[in-house]
């Protein structure tokens, strides 16, 4: 069949909401955008253990220690589903974590910001698994099956991690006044990076109306950070916090928040790799690879010994 | 020493061993060799934090003091912690942390079995579950220690190495202190060198596996059992313990 045939069935199969299959026909920009997109997905989890796994040996209580560790877990879990989707697509895990190391590959620029106090992981859990939750919603309705259904499962994980980080700011917005210092500072520093999560506007954003089309998105950048804030200024009022933009205003006309402006300027640096902890994040991901290599090969190196055997 | 006690001693140890060692392999969440393993620690971490747990809330109910988990694990200071020596050492690389923790698993597994035939029943009925988890555990140290052993020449050397150095650690596992020689009297506690043949017979058949030599017995560490520590315990408590030491009496 000739190509273009092929990609206006693909087109067809993807506007009558059929899933794309691993072995099914599809266009070469597709699969590289998919598997740029899976592959970027697949690091910020494994990055973003990072920022959350800094605060598990001082998390204050054996509760939140065990919930807090759990959590770290789910999101390796969550690392591990998303490769596995990606490798379906034809690039190995190998091949996608050779790009993160060698700085390549791009992750949530949000994981560059540091968490310098519990107060953090509670904003973390909230605000960023909250952004993150949006982008994920969306894409349980994604048009690659794989992705789809990967995300199903990731999405009920990151409801539990979003109450656990709430419950945290809970806890200590009625708490004493330093403790609610912490809560309003961690609120300070997180809100204008969480609202970059959702990446440049619509207007600015270079993979968007492809991706759209495709379905591999479903909805705009802009649509979603509208809908999160809409949402989220509700549970910061509920914890008594002041989210720190001066424009917030709900607008009668619209049925929206108006609010101020993302400063796109710190946005661009921090993905260029100019954010406060890009350099560590990344020295930490190529140490823990560097000193198991010895251990990867290990592995290898007993499992061929032990087929061989097996073999005799 | 009464038995009341020497349980409270005794809880106290069960859940300090549990909460040390799940610390330690706590660490490595985000930072392991291959992700698998990341997942592996993070799993072995929470079900030992979870029986520190347990063990813990029963030393508090022993003690009758109203203390809780919390005033237990984050408000002792180390001279109060009583775990082993074995458990609070630096994870080092992951040579050491696996054969450390299949020195310990294949000790834990025994007498958290014996503990799950005991007199008494809190006792019983966490080392029931602990049970099924630690199973595990030692499943999962003495797979990659046989990998280790009998993979390449470096991770068979790391092995070796790590083994030679941590086995001077090993004979305070077995030497009771006077809660554990009161208990045991009691039929709550097992007798600790019926758990050292148990605990030796694994070591030979997992080292043979793993193609790594025994180390003789010589000179063994102790003090752990009455506070005193190697110096590794009090950095790692003073990360643990920093916001309930720095904001006190604040619910988290």
């Amino acid at each position: 069949m000739p190509a273009d045939q092929q990609e206006t069935l693909f087109q067809q199969k993807v506007d009558a909401e059929q899933k794309i299959e691993p072995r099914d026909w599809m266009p070469e920009g597709y699969r590289k955008n998919l598997v740029r997109q899976i592959s970027q997905h697949a690091h910020s989890e494994i990055v973003g253990m990072l920022p959350e796994g800094n605060w598990i040996t001082r998390a204050p209580s054996l509760r939140r220690k065990t919930i807090l560790l759990a959590k770290v877990q789910d999101e390796a879990g969550h690392g591990l589903y998303l490769y596995s989707a990606a490798e379906t697509l034809g690039t190995g895990r190998d091949e996608m974590v050779d790009q993160l190391l060698r700085g390549t590959a791009k992750y949530s620029s949000i994981f560059n910001y540091p968490t310098l106090t519990w107060a953090d992981i509670g904003a973390v859990g909230w605000l960023v698994d909250g952004a993150a939750i949006m982008n994920q919603v969306m894409l349980c309705r994604t048009s690659y099956g794989p992705y789809a259904r990967a995300m199903v499962r990731i999405c009920k994980e990151e409801s539990f991690h979003q109450r656990q980080g709430y419950d945290i700011l809970v806890t200590l917005s009625k708490g004493t006044p330093e403790q609610k210092a912490m809560a309003q500072d961690a609120l300070d520093r997180w809100w204008w990076p969480s609202l970059m999560m959702f990446g440049p506007s619509d207007k600015d954003s270079p993979h968007s109306a492809q991706s759209l089309k495709w379905k591999i998105k479903r909805q705009s950048n802009d649509e979603l950070r509208q809908i999160f804030i809409d949402r989220t200024v509700s549970q910061a009022e509920y914890l008594g916090l002041q989210i720190p933009d001066p424009k917030l205003k709900w607008n009668e006309a619209t049925q929206h928040y108006d609010w101020g402006e993302i400063d796109w300027t710190e946005f661009n640096e921090v993905i260029r790799g100019n954010g406060p902890c890009n350099a560590e994040r990344l020295a930490a991901r190529q140490k823990a690879h560097a000193d198991g290599a010895w251990v990867r090969e290990a592995a290898l190196a007993y499992a061929a010994k032990k087929g061989e055997r097996n073999a005799a | 020493m009464t038995v009341q006690e020497a349980l409270f001693r005794y809880a106290l140890r069960l859940g300090d061993n549990s909460l040390v060692l799940g610390h330690r392999n706590s660490e490595w969440c985000g930072h392991g060799p291959v992700l698998e393993e990341d997942i592996a620690q993070a799993n072995i971490a929470l079900d030992l934090i979870g029986q520190a747990r347990n063990y813990l809330t029963y030393a508090g109910e022993v003690e009758d003091k109203g203390r809780s988990e919390d005033a237990l694990a984050y408000l002792r200071g180390e001279r109060e912690y009583l775990n082993v020596h074995l458990v609070e050492l630096p994870k080092g690389d992951y040579a050491r942390t696996i054969v450390r923790s299949f020195l310990f698993d294949a000790f834990h597994l025994p007498l958290q079995q014996a503990l799950a035939t005991g007199k008494d029943e809190r006792l019983k009925g966490i080392a029931e579950k602990a049970v099924k988890e630690v199973t595990y555990h030692l499943r999962h140290s003495s797979e990659w220690l046989v990998r280790f052993g009998d993979g390449t020449d470096e991770s068979h050397r790391r092995a070796q190495e790590a083994l030679d150095d941590l086995w001077r650690y090993t004979g305070e596992l077995f030497t009771p202190d006077e809660a554990e020689e009161v208990l045991a009297q009691a039929g709550i506690a097992p007798k600790l060198d019926t758990i050292r043949m148990e605990w030796s017979a694994t070591v030979d058949r997992v080292l043979k596996e793993a193609t790594l030599t025994r180390p003789a017995d010589g000179w063994m560490a102790s003090g752990g059992k009455k506070g005193v520590h190697t110096e590794h315990l009090g950095p790692m408590l003073a990360e643990m313990q920093t916001l309930q030491r720095s904001y006190p009496g604040v619910e988290w």
